[in-house]
């Protein structure tokens, strides 16, 4: 199963995942995994990140057709079930699809 | 680094493995070397530390306390708390008077808490400089509880 | 309520600015997250799924209307606009982010509020009977007790490093309203024969992945040696507490693997020592002075009325106004479980709006209650009808106060990073069943308490229907306990067998509520029926059989 990389930030918490050398906070841009030892990599690169003081608890986790397997990562990349007007799902949609919800008012801080 | 009283220090103890020849002059020794060759180390005449690990209590060495002018209290971790209880009961209960010293694996910010119980030496690693360990004491003005240091208590203030 | 002197303003200021250091040198990579992590915690910091969190101390519940005001300001000012109060009585904000976090304390600084203690390894913020001060039945106000252990226990220079966390509750009445015996420690203030108040303390209750009920240590502890007691409980178990093993760190497992008799054997050795030593005595004019801070409000002299028992109001009346000592007076609970709401969650405006109307009818402090609900203590019987139709603005009038729908749910996988499984979801679905006030009312007292993991933050072995959230393979499933209890008459429920999926738990609830109704006599409550007659009626039915039980 392809995987993704995921980490919380430092300075403010907020979820990210890994695309190309770097971190973006919508899951649908995060870059995907087929191949483990690539995987493993990109995992060693981002401890790079964490050794920084940027990031903390990168991981993998396994996705099938874009969505996380599991419900604790659908979550983390959506936000609360129960608060659909917050996090990642009012500001990019639910994840697996394109349609943005009404932006959430945030100042997110990027790395 | 060692501080002692607040001050840097030199260390006039050697701490000795437990299967090496014992130099002269001070030593500090584990508790089971000091149960083995107890006669031995007190004939010496010289002045003796013993390391407790965290899970050795001191009331374990009973009269013996008088004949020891060093405690070493043990951090294998910071998170493990029984050094603090340790360094209580020798000042408060057991009336030890000698030096008490932190060595391993303690933070900056146990240092307030650590003087507070009883301790009066620390094994500073490099990261706490002297200054940084003077800041230590200074976060928090007053306290609320009575321990090991003699402090005026907040309710006492009142 | 308990006001600040120049010493704890002060204590409390250097406590942020030590914070604001220890975050500074996070940030800069002076400290590792391994090292943070503990120094965070201890001041309520956590690390979930989206974001920091960040729970607030509110002493043994008691808030005043200018400090629900700060914490609506910094709720639109740092967070998202809401806040979530929790199973111990404090405050959480969900979208905190850590460089913010120094200010917020120290904004909470301000209106005498703290972070301190609210997690770690360490003795927590101390919790009390949310009637206090207005029970009928209560022998004092327990809250002059738990400031005075509150200011003990902070910054506590010995016990800061526990194996791990230790919460201390204080109750003053025969009925337990702060679930006593599923604390680390407890403190019951009681008489003696010759009428002399004193404390009967507890030790070794919890609930977590091996719940026990705590048992007595002290049967008669004298005031000026309550500090001293306690002390010689926690040297007990910073000793002797294991630190090899998470699971079997709190000291419920210590205090049940020794036993009691060797418990109270150490502990009182250990007392004796501290005595001998010399030792922290509270003198008696401290107790006054902190006492006098909790004396009753002015009480009018007034006469109790006849309330409405019918209509909207008299409905809130029946289920969410309790008798008050003072005549003419009622403590009126403010149910936070709206149907199809989030358990606890409050927002910013509605924060704002309590404090407005807790100015315009005089009432100087509200409650957090340990069931995720507010409390008025000191209400005048006729502002009711007024009080009544503010809260019904607000959508703050449920009348549900004790009954199916007013249920405790931890935040689960929806906020928090050591879930299993969701719990709001699930608490929102059972409510919108059980939605009839009719229906509600027929069932009567009926406690669900739900945690998203073993962790029971949700306290749901002492549900009389408690859910369990878990895992299996990364879906989630849900355990049902029945006959758990966390009043005077304190049980832990039992595990009814395998879970049930998330689209059946609600339909698994509905079917055990239906076999009670069916199988109760006169006057029974679920949890006595669930007593007298054990888990097999229950059972039989919850996994989707037939109900042939009959008289
Ligand atoms: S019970 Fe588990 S899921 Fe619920 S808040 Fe506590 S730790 Fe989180």
């Amino acid at each position: 199963m392809p995987q993704l990389l995921t980490a919380n930030r430092l300075i403010d918490g907020r979820v990210l995942y890994w695309r190309g050398g770097g971190w973006v906070e919508n899951l649908d841009e995060a870059e995907g995994f087929t191949d483990a030892a690539v995987a493993d990599t990109a995992l060693a690169a981002a401890k790079e990140f964490v050794a920084r003081n940027l990031v903390v608890n990168p991981y993998l986790f396994e996705v099938k057709d874009g969505r996380p397997v599991k419900e604790r990562e659908i979550i983390r990349a959506a936000g609360p079930s129960v608060r659909t007007d917050l996090g990642k799902q009012a500001k990019y949609g639910s994840t697996g699809t394109t349609s943005p919800a009404a932006p959430e008012r945030d100042d997110d801080v990027s790395i | 680094m060692l501080i002692k009283n607040n001050l840097p220090a030199e260390d006039t103890y050697v701490t000795v493995a437990d299967d090496a020849p014992l130099p002269d002059g001070a030593v500090v020794v584990s508790l089971k070397r000091f149960r083995a060759e107890r006669s031995d180390l007190l004939a010496r005449n010289q002045k003796l530390g013993i390391v407790l690990d965290s899970d050795q209590s001191p009331e374990a060495l009973g009269s013996d306390l008088d004949r020891l002018s060093l405690v070493v209290l043990e951090f294998p971790k910071f998170r493990d708390g029984r050094p603090f209880s340790w360094a209580r009961i020798l000042r408060t209960r057991l009336k030890f008077t000698g030096e008490i010293r932190a060595r391993g694996d303690f933070l900056y910010d146990q240092i307030a808490f650590l003087k507070r119980v009883g301790v009066d030496a620390f094994e500073l690693p490099p990261s706490i400089t002297p200054e940084l360990f003077a800041r230590a004491l200074t976060e928090m003005t007053n306290v609320y509880q009575p321990s090991a240091d003699g402090r005026t208590t907040i309710v006492a203030m009142r | 309520m308990y006001r600040y002197d120049e010493f704890d303003a002060r204590f409390v200021a250097e406590r942020t600015e030590q914070f604001r250091f220890q975050v500074q040198r996070r940030l800069n990579g002076e400290l590792t997250e391994d090292q943070f992590k503990p120094l965070r915690l201890m001041n309520g910091l956590y690390l979930q799924l989206h974001a920091y969190m960040l729970r607030i101390a509110v002493p043994y519940g008691t808030l005043s209307a200018r400090q629900l005001r700060k914490l609506a300001e910094i709720a639109r000012k740092y967070d998202k606009g809401y806040g979530h109060f929790t199973t111990r009585q404090n405050m959480q904000f969900n979208w905190p982010k850590l460089k913010d976090v120094p200010d917020i304390l120290a904004e909470l600084a301000t209106v005498e509020m703290h972070c301190i203690q609210t997690s770690g390894n360490c003795i927590r913020n101390v919790t009390a009977d949310h009637f206090a001060g207005a029970a009928a039945d209560e022998i004092e106000d327990p809250r002059p007790v738990a400031e005075l252990i509150r200011q003990w226990s902070s910054l506590h220079p010995e016990f800061s490093f526990l194996p791990r966390k230790f919460k201390i509750a204080v109750i003053a009445a025969p009925h337990d309203r702060a679930a006593l015996r599923y604390h680390d420690a407890a403190v019951e203030i009681v008489k003696n024969d010759e009428g002399r108040t004193g404390y009967r303390v507890w030790v070794g209750g919890g609930m977590g992945r091996t719940p026990y009920l705590a048992y007595v240590v002290g049967d008669f502890v004298e005031k000026p040696d309550l500090l001293g007691f306690l002390e010689a409980i926690m040297r007990v178990y910073n000793e002797n507490g294991r630190r090899d093993n998470i699971f079997k760190a709190r000291i419920k497992i210590l205090a049940h693997s020794i036993g009691e008799d060797e418990m109270r054997e150490r502990v009182l050795r250990e007392f004796q020592e501290i005595k001998t030593s010399g030792y922290l005595q509270v003198p008696d004019e401290e107790r006054a002075r902190i006492a006098a801070y909790f004396a009753p409000p002015d009480f009018e002299r007034l006469t109790d009325e006849a309330l409405p028992t019918d209509g909207d109001l008299g409905r809130w009346i029946v289920n969410n106004v309790t008798p008050h000592k003072q005549p003419g007076y009622a403590v009126a609970t403010i149910s936070l479980k709206p149907i199809g709401g989030v358990p606890g969650d409050i927002s910013a405006d509605q924060l704002d709006a309590v404090a407005q109307l807790m100015d315009d009818f005089g009432l100087t402090e509200i409650r957090a209650s340990h069931e995720q609900n507010l409390v008025l203590p000191h209400v005048r019987q006729k502002d009711l009808p007024a009080v009544f139709a503010r809260l019904q603005v607000l959508g703050l009038a449920t009348p549900n106060a004790g009954l199916i729908t007013d249920i405790i749910c931890c935040p689960g996988l929806d906020y928090c990073d050591l879930a299993n499984a969701r719990s709001i979801p699930v608490a929102q679905e059972i409510a919108k069943r059980f939605a009839d006030l009719d229906r509600q009312e027929d069932i009567g007292e009926l406690k669900i308490k739900m945690s998203g993991c073993i962790n029971a933050c949700g306290h749901h072995h002492a549900g009389h229907i408690g859910i369990l959230g878990v895992d299996k393979k990364g879906v989630e499933y849900y355990q049902l306990l029945l006959g758990g209890s966390a009043a005077e008459d304190a049980s832990i429920g039992e595990i009814m067998g395998p879970g049930f999926g998330e689209h059946e738990i609600a339909d698994a609830v509905e079917r055990v509520v239906d076999v009670y109704l069916k199988l109760r006599r006169p006057g029974e409550r679920f949890l006595d029926t669930y007593r007298r007659l054990g888990m097999e009626p229950f059972k039989n039915v919850a996994y989707g059989e037939q109900l042939h039980a009959a008289h």
